[in-house]
This record gives structure tokens, C-alpha cells and sequence, in this order.
């Protein structure tokens, strides 16, 4: 026992050590899967150091950079989730309908071994999302799966702002029906936002207003100081929505309450944003393609609540037909290690093209992240976040064999221990089933209500399960 | 692009003539004498057949091979390049019994009281539940419907997924008596009970369950007597539950125990051998590979998935998918599950997963079609494609495990089912919302 923690504690102490690093590599001979620029046949990768330096045939590796043979292999760019809660600490500050300053930057858990289960399955980076218990909720963190990095190693670099809004069943539920305030109607949930929208406005004027005075008070020296407007970070983030600044990512199912945001986002100029779940995206899929407005979709869940019920797993293939830029997600720890099949259902139901159903999991939900430039595609100068396919992606017998990120191979199938934990809680028991993992399985529908199922007693909580 | 305008003309040009009064499915299907020819047949029981021939005739196949003289009188199908495989059966859903989970008045699988072996799924099956069309156009054409709630939960029951009514659906009325066993440990971190309070609870639960069995045994035993010769005897009430249990302790109907956990699965092994006579299956087993021999030597069928997270932090992420795998080359029956309600359609997902994790191509398709059927005592009208059987089945364009392949065509009880269902309907509707019709 003594050995094994010594040898996990070295094993740790090396992830830790090298997890910042910018890896090199060559991959030859596969068939490379680039999104942006079709299938190439027999084709090599070089990534160095954290790099695409170049895509081409024949590449000569440079001194000291590991080649790996990928005959009969597929290369494509590492799977990217637009809609996760994987290693989030806690998932909802649920006790008021707007919580704008609350971050996922803070609750990242860098230990979860899920992320090495979901590099597995070919998943580069994630979106931590906070949950959808608020109307106006935290703000998210992209994060690269850098398993063995500490919280700050974990995040996306300059990756855009993100927060949280939800419609619907899961804030009328939480607040109107849990705590009897507004909303308990989806009339309240469009009043919880314009009138937060104006409020921060009006604050910012006054508060600008202020701060201009007090210059002018502090650069004088004489008069009267004037009455101080307090900062007040809620509002702050609020305008920084506005301007543009964060990019919207709202939970959302109906069709009504999609065109409600629309409209509401409209009025205060607000642009790129994208509905998340969005289950009857469809429905209104002419009007979100006319004003650019993205989604992020279940490949086939449906029925698991009212709002749902009238939806259908063709969704993604209407909206993609309509010209809408829309990804595949998972909101699922045990779903975001198989996306790859998730995406390979948008061509079952729908007949969209298997590149189309690729760019699902890839260029999409980065474009919607804001980190298009850097991934989600296999091009010259992007970032070295691939994994090398057994076979095809979409076929149910392909494995992801490697998974790199910034060049560097966090999974190796033929090197592929047991045990990858990080980090080992002492005194921990699972022969007695004492501290069992919670198994995840497709039926775990509502993960964006986690911490908050306490508002509605145990009953609620039994029937969540 | 162009072609995707194309394919969108074509369509709504195909579908947009019905599509606008379609609220519900109103397409008959058909019925009769059918030949499906040209096919590679999967038969399950006797191999593969190459550009094979079915023969159906009414409710029932009555050819499967290579030559047969087609008369007229049959509808002939022409599937040349396509499969024909026999309907899949998902052993473990709520389908029918649960419409939209968060909504209460909904659900139907889970009554109150900890022993209800005389409530029927069958009772509460809902033929006209959205989510059934839903999954027979997929190629599941039967599942076995269950409740779950207290100690006994009630008898789960084997439904086509074609019909206008439980009665005409139902191929076993009583398909498994479904149960679970208290846990000796601890049910996890949230928890709080000490030790002492867990193994109380343990030996009180354990207790009540035998004290219910033996009460059912001494019952049986009761009728029995008074059925065989009533003279002299008083004729003992009647009891429902009771009642319920005889064809259980006789191992006619089988019972269904949930466990997932290797403890769990250990004690439940034990607790069946101190049974005797029950014919007992396993549900959810995700940590069965720990326990395979163990389970194979107590000869327990098992009906397991593989779509879920390792149940321990130091298991390696595969297992799940290996599971079914393990378990079948240790010896169990292996049946393949959605363990799901409304997307029962996706057991054959579960099983490419176990098929490319060890289990293999043929075995995980007889733990969809011929496994289940032969657990639940159906396999003399289920799981294979043979003459004599019920024809179930489907035609699709390729291997039926992957999630690309389409399910082109579905029998069900000798029916040519209509291929529409809510999520084709709302996507013939959709797809090309603000086309308007030309029509006078």
C-alpha cells in the first residue's frame, strides 16, 4: 500500500511538473480530419511546441521530436464540449435569480479524474459551466483538459468571458415555486433581465457620474465631496454583457422563450450568443439563423421534462440545414466521453454531412466559445490539441488512441493505467461501497441543477435520480 | 450547399404534401404476406444467410433461407444490399410507464408500499405513449416494461412495441417479478448512517423479505392443498399478493433483482441460493466483471449497459464498456439494456459499445435479440429470425450498432409498421418551416 501511494505520489508530483509544458510530435501517414479543409488521405502533422507548424506529406521530423506512425489511422482536432460541468466544485449559487458575479473560475477541481476518462474519449476542452437554477447565473470557465495541471494550468488562455443565463422550467422552479419570489412565470423570467439590465445601466451611469465627480473633487481640493455610488460587482458584469464583453451562453428549451431573449438581447444590442440545450431551437431555426444567434444541442435527448416534450432528435439537422451554427454537447461527465457518436447521430436523424456533424464537436462549439482561432480545426498555426482515431470517429468501434493538447499526449491507450487518480482522499474505503463514485449515466438528464434540488426537499431530490 | 438545397426540395416536396395535418400517426400499416428478398440475413440462431429470402405470413414468418418459390399473392420486398435482422428487445426500461419523468401525474412505475408483487405493468402501459413509435422505427420492437420502487416493486411485463391496446401488445402479461435487496455497507458518501445503525437496518430489511417469502411459500402451499382436494378443508382467503407470488416460487415467472455493486452482487447471490426454486436474473450488475465466476457458477442471467461512468475512482475508464464482455466469457447470459425510458432506442448503442470492448460483434447482438428473449421465457416467439416465430423484425442499410445506420423498415407481430413517429413528424414539419404550398 505504501509503495502504491509513493509510486501515485511520483506519478502526481510528474503531472504537476510537466503539465505547462508545450509538447512536439509528428504524426505520419493518417487520414487527417482537418473540419476547415476536408479529409487528407496519408498525411502527416507536425506540432511543435504546442503548434501546428505544418500539415503536408512526407515531413521530416525535426532533431528530438517523436514521430508516430498513424497508418490507417484518423487524425482529427481534439472534441471540444460547449456544455459541461465535469470538475466544477459546485455548480449553482441558487439563492437569488441573478447572480452575475459568482465564477466557475472558482470552482474548478483540477483532481476530478473524470477529465482523464473524457481525454479518453478524444475531448480536449471543456466550457465548466455554472447551472441553471438563476435566470442570470455565474460565469463559466473554458478549460483545457491539461490533466495534472493545477486550476490556473487548467484554463483556457484568453479565452473569452462566459456567463450563464436560463429560461424556463429550472428558474421558475427554483425561485418561483422553491423560494415563492419572482419568477415563477416565463413573463417573470424576461422581467428578471430587463429590469437587471436597467438597473446595472442606470448604476453605471451614476457610478461613472460619481467617479468623474470625485475626480474633479480630488483634483480641486475644496467643495463639497460627493455622495459616494458604492461598486457593485453584480452590475458591473451586467454591463460588461451588454458591451459585449462576455460572450451568452442561456439555457434555454422553448421556442417562445428563445425568441423572448432574442428580442430582450435585441433591444440592448447585445450579439453572439448561443442557446444552450435549446431542444425546440428548431422550431424558430429562420429566425436565430437571421440574427446570428448560435446553438448548442442534446443529440437526442428528450421527454425527461415538460419542456422537452415536444422536441425532437432531428433538431440538429434543421438547424444545421437553416444555416445555424450549432454544436453537440453533453452536460454529461459519462456523455462527453463518447460525442464522437453523439455527433454521428445528427447524420442518422437528418442526413447532415459527416463533416457537418464533425464540426458539431469541433470548430463549432469553439466558435461559440470564442476560441476559434486557436482550435477546433486542423490548420497551420493553431494549437496542438488533437487525437489519433483507431478508425473513423463516428464508428461505434473506433477508440481514441492518443489525445494531445498543446502538442502534448495526456492519453496513450497502450499506456493506460488503472488507477490515474491525482489526487487520493485519506482515509477513503470503496470495497464497502463506502465512497462509490456516483455512476453517470445517460438518464442523469438535469446536471445543470446540481446543488440546487435541496430548494425543493428530498422528494425532489429522490425523483431527480 | 447546393445539394443540401436540393435534398431540402426534394423533402418538402416529399414530405410537405401530409405533413401539415399530421398530428398524430394516421398511416395504416400493413398486413398480410410478405417476401423480403435479396437481404443478408442475421438470423442469430442458425448463422448468416447471403441475398436470403423471409417469408411472412400474417402474425408469423414462415420461411427463412435461401430458395423458396414466391407466389404472387406476396408483397415482395426487394432489400438486395440491405440486413435483415430480428427485432431488437430491450430487457430494462420504463417505456410506457413513464411519459416525462419530472412531471409526477406522469409517472407510473413506482407505487407506494415496499411489497407489491400484485401490481402489473401491464396495467399502467400506455400504448399511445409518444416515446413507443419513438423506439420501434429504431429496431427495438419489444422491451420489457418495469416499475421500480419499494422492496418489490411489481411484475415487469414483455410488450410489442405495435398495438392499440396492453392486450394485444403484451407477450408476457407477468414477465418478471422485479425486486431489490437491502445493501449490508453503506450507500455511499452521502451516507450518514454509523455502522451499527447500517447493519441493523441490513438485518430488519433482510428479515422482512424472507418472513414475505416464507409467508408466500406457506401460502402456496395452502391453495395447493385446498386446490388438489377441497373436500374437508376450509377454503383459505383470498390474497392478492400472496396470490401474486405463486407463479414466482414456482420459477415460472422470473425474478428481476437490481444490484450494482460487487458486495451487492455477492449478497444477492447468496440470498438466492437460500431460495429455493426462484429463477433469478440480475439488473444493472455495473460491477459485475469483480464477480463474473461468482455469477456465471450461480447461473444468473444478467441485464447490463455499458453508457456510464466507472463506479470507482480508481477503475479504469473502460470497464463500464468491457462489463458486458467480462461477464459472457466468464459464462454469464449476457443481455444488452437502454436501462432508459424515452430513449430506449439506444440499447443498440450500448451494445457497439460492448461489442468493440470484448464481447464482439455476434454476442452483442444476441444479448439485443435471442439472450433476452430466452431470460424472459419468450424465445419460442422472439430473438431469432426462424420459421415458426413471431415476425419481429428489421431492414436497415447496415450494421444496426452504428449510430450512422438506418433502420429502414419494421415488422412487428407479422405488421409493416408506418416508419413515422413524433421526432419524424416534427422534422417533416420543420425542416423547411416557411415553405408555403401551391395547391388550388
Amino acid at each position: 500500500m505504501k509503495k502504491l501511494t509513493l509510486f501515485l505520489l511520483i506519478v502526481a508530483f510528474g503531472w504537476t511538473a510537466q503539465a505547462q509544458e508545450k509538447g512536439s510530435v509528428l504524426i505520419q501517414n493518417a487520414t487527417v480530419i482537418t473540419i476547415t479543409d476536408g479529409d487528407l488521405e496519408d498525411t502527416d502533422v507536425l506540432i511543435r511546441d504546442g503548434i501546428i507548424e505544418r500539415i503536408g506529406k512526407d515531413l521530416n521530423a525535426p532533431r528530438g521530436v517523436e514521430t508516430i506512425d498513424a497508418s490507417g489511422k484518423y487524425v482529427m482536432p481534439g472534441i471540444i464540449d460547449a456544455h459541461s460541468h465535469l470538475n466544477g466544485v459546485d455548480i449553482n449559487e441558487p439563492r437569488n435569480p441573478v447572480t452575475a458575479e459568482v465564477t466557475m473560475e472558482e470552482s474548478v477541481d483540477p483532481n476530478e479524474v473524470g477529465i482523464y476518462h473524457s481525454l479518453a474519449g478524444g475531448v480536449t476542452s471543456i466550457h465548466l459551466m455554472h447551472g441553471s437554477a438563476n435566470v442570470i447565473g455565474g460565469q463559466g470557465e473554458t478549460l483545457k483538459l491539461r490533466y495534472g495541471a493545477d486550476q490556473e494550468g487548467l484554463k483556457f488562455e484568453d479565452a473569452p468571458r462566459t456567463i450563464k443565463f436560463a429560461l424556463g422550467e429550472n428558474p421558475t422552479r427554483v425561485h418561483g415555486q422553491g423560494n415563492s419570489i419572482q419568477p415563477r412565470t416565463r413573463m417573470g423570467v424576461e422581467q428578471i433581465i430587463r429590469n437587471h439590465f436597467d438597473e446595472a445601466l442606470d448604476y453605471k451611469r451614476k457610478r461613472e457620474a460619481y467617479l468623474e465627480a470625485k475626480q474633479g473633487f480630488d483634483r480641486n481640493g475644496r467643495g463639497t465631496p460627493p455622495v459616494p455610488v458604492a461598486k457593485n460587482l453584480r452590475y458591473e458584469i451586467l454591463n460588461d454583457i451588454i458591451e459585449g464583453e462576455i460572450l451568452v451562453h442561456c439555457h434555454s428549451y422553448r421556442a417562445d422563450e428563445i425568441l423572448m431573449l432574442v428580442r430582450v438581447f435585441n433591444d440592448y444590442g447585445i450579439e453572439n450568443y448561443t442557446f444552450q440545450h435549446a431542444n425546440e431551437a428548431f422550431k424558430v431555426a429562420p429566425e436565430l439563423a437571421k440574427h446570428g444567434a448560435h446553438t448548442s444541442v442534446f443529440s437526442d435527448w428528450w421527454a425527461y421534462k415538460f419542456e422537452v416534450y415536444y422536441s425532437t432528435a432531428y433538431n440538429a439537422s434543421i438547424l444545421n440545414a437553416n444555416g445555424v451554427i450549432n454544436s453537440i454537447n453533453s452536460d454529461n461527465d459519462q456523455l462527453q466521453r463518447t460525442l464522437n457518436h453523439e455527433a454521428a447521430k445528427v447524420v442518422r436523424y437528418g442526413n447532415t454531412s459527416v463533416n457537418d456533424a464533425l464540426k458539431m464537436i469541433t470548430l463549432h462549439p469553439a466558435i461559440q466559445l470564442g476560441i476559434d482561432d486557436r482550435v477546433g480545426s486542423i490548420e497551420e498555426g493553431k494549437d496542438g490539441d488533437v487525437a489519433i482515431w483507431s478508425g473513423h470517429p463516428f464508428d461505434i468501434y473506433s477508440k481514441a488512441e492518443m489525445t494531445f493538447v498543446d502538442g502534448k499526449k495526456y492519453f496513450d491507450l497502450a499506456n493506460d493505467a488503472d488507477d490515474m487518480r491525482i489526487h487520493i482522499e485519506p482515509g477513503t474505503k470503496f470495497e464497502d461501497g463506502s465512497h462509490m463514485r456516483e455512476i453517470v449515466s445517460r438518464r442523469e438528464a438535469d446536471a445543470c441543477l446540481q446543488d440546487a434540488f435541496i430548494l425543493f426537499g428530498e422528494q425532489s431530490a429522490q425523483q431527480h435520480n | 450547399m447546393k445539394k443540401l438545397n436540393i435534398f431540402i426540395v426534394v423533402a418538402a416536396l416529399l414530405f410537405g404534401l401530409h405533413a401539415a395535418a399530421q398530428a398524430q400517426i394516421t398511416e395504416k400499416p400493413g398486413f398480410g404476406k410478405y417476401a423480403i428478398t435479396g437481404a443478408t440475413i442475421h438470423t442469430v440462431t442458425n448463422g448468416t444467410i447471403e441475398s436470403g429470402i423471409i417469408l411472412i405470413d400474417g402474425n408469423e414468418i414462415s420461411f427463412v433461407g435461401k430458395n423458396a418459390k414466391i407466389t404472387d399473392d406476396y408483397a415482395r420486398i426487394d432489400a438486395s444490399g440491405k440486413h435483415v435482422y430480428p427485432g431488437f428487445i430491450d430487457g430494462w426500461t420504463a417505456l410506457g410507464l413513464v411519459e416525462v419523468s419530472a412531471v409526477a401525474v406522469t409517472v407510473d412505475n413506482q407505487e407506494l408500499g415496499d411489497f407489491n408483487p400484485h401490481m402489473y405493468a401491464f396495467t399502467a402501459f400506455n400504448p399511445h405513449s409518444a416515446s413507443v413509435p419513438v423506439t420501434r422505427v429504431s429496431g427495438v420492437t419489444t422491451v420489457l416494461s418495469a416499475p421500480s420502487s419499494g422492496i418489490i416493486a411489481g411484475k415487469a411485463a414483455v410488450m410489442d412495441l405495435w398495438g392499440y391496446s396492453p392486450d394485444s401488445m403484451a407477450v408476457a402479461k407477468s414477465g418478471a417479478l422485479v425486486m431489490e435487496l437491502p445493501s449490508s455497507t453503506g450507500g455511499g458518501w452521502w451516507d450518514d448512517r454509523s455502522e451499527e445503525e447500517i447493519k441493523k437496518e441490513y438485518e430488519q430489511e433482510i428479515k422482512e423479505i424472507n418472513d414475505f417469502f416464507e409467508k408466500a411459500r406457506f401460502y402456496d402451499r395452502m391453495v395447493s392443498a385446498y386446490e388438489g382436494n377441497p373436500s374437508g378443508k376450509t377454503k383459505p382467503d383470498h390474497d392478492p399478493r400472496m396470490e401474486a407470488m405463486r407463479e414466482v416460487l414456482s420459477g415460472e415467472v422470473p425474478v428481476v433483482i437490481e444490484v450494482g455493486r460487487e458486495q451487492e452482487i455477492l449478497e444477492a447471490i447468496k440470498w438466492t441460493e437460500s431460495q429455493e426454486g426462484l429463477n433469478v436474473i440480475f439488473a444493472g450488475v455495473e460491477e459485475g466483471w469483480r464477480v463474473a465466476e461468482e455469477i456465471a457458477e450461480a447461473g444468473i442471467p444478467v441485464l447490463t449497459t455499458t453508457l456510464y461512468t466507472p463506479s470507482r475512482d480508481y477503475d479504469n475508464y473502460q470497464r463500464p464498456y468491457q462489463n458486458p464482455g467480462l461477464m459472457a466469457e466468464a459464462g454469464v447470459k449476457v443481455a444488452i439494456v437502454s436501462d432508459d425510458t424515452e430513449n430506449s432506442r439506444n440499447a443498440p448503442f450500448e451494445a457497439g459499445y460492448a461489442a468493440a470492448y470484448g464481447l464482439g460483434k455476434e454476442e452483442a447482438i444476441k444479448a439485443l435479440t435471442i439472450n433476452p428473449a430466452e431470460i424472459f421465457g419468450v424465445d419460442d416467439k422472439l430473438g431469432s429470425l426462424e420459421a415458426g416465430k413471431q415476425a419481429n423484425l428489421f431492414i436497415s442499410d447496415g450494421d444496426p450498432l452504428q449510430p450512422m445506420t438506418n433502420i429502414e423498415q419494421v415488422f412487428i407481430k407479422g405488421y409493416k409498421i408506418p416508419m413515422d413517429s413524433r421526432h419524424i413528424q416534427l422534422y417533416e414539419e420543420f425542416l423547411d418551416r416557411d415553405a408555403v404550398s401551391t395547391e388550388e
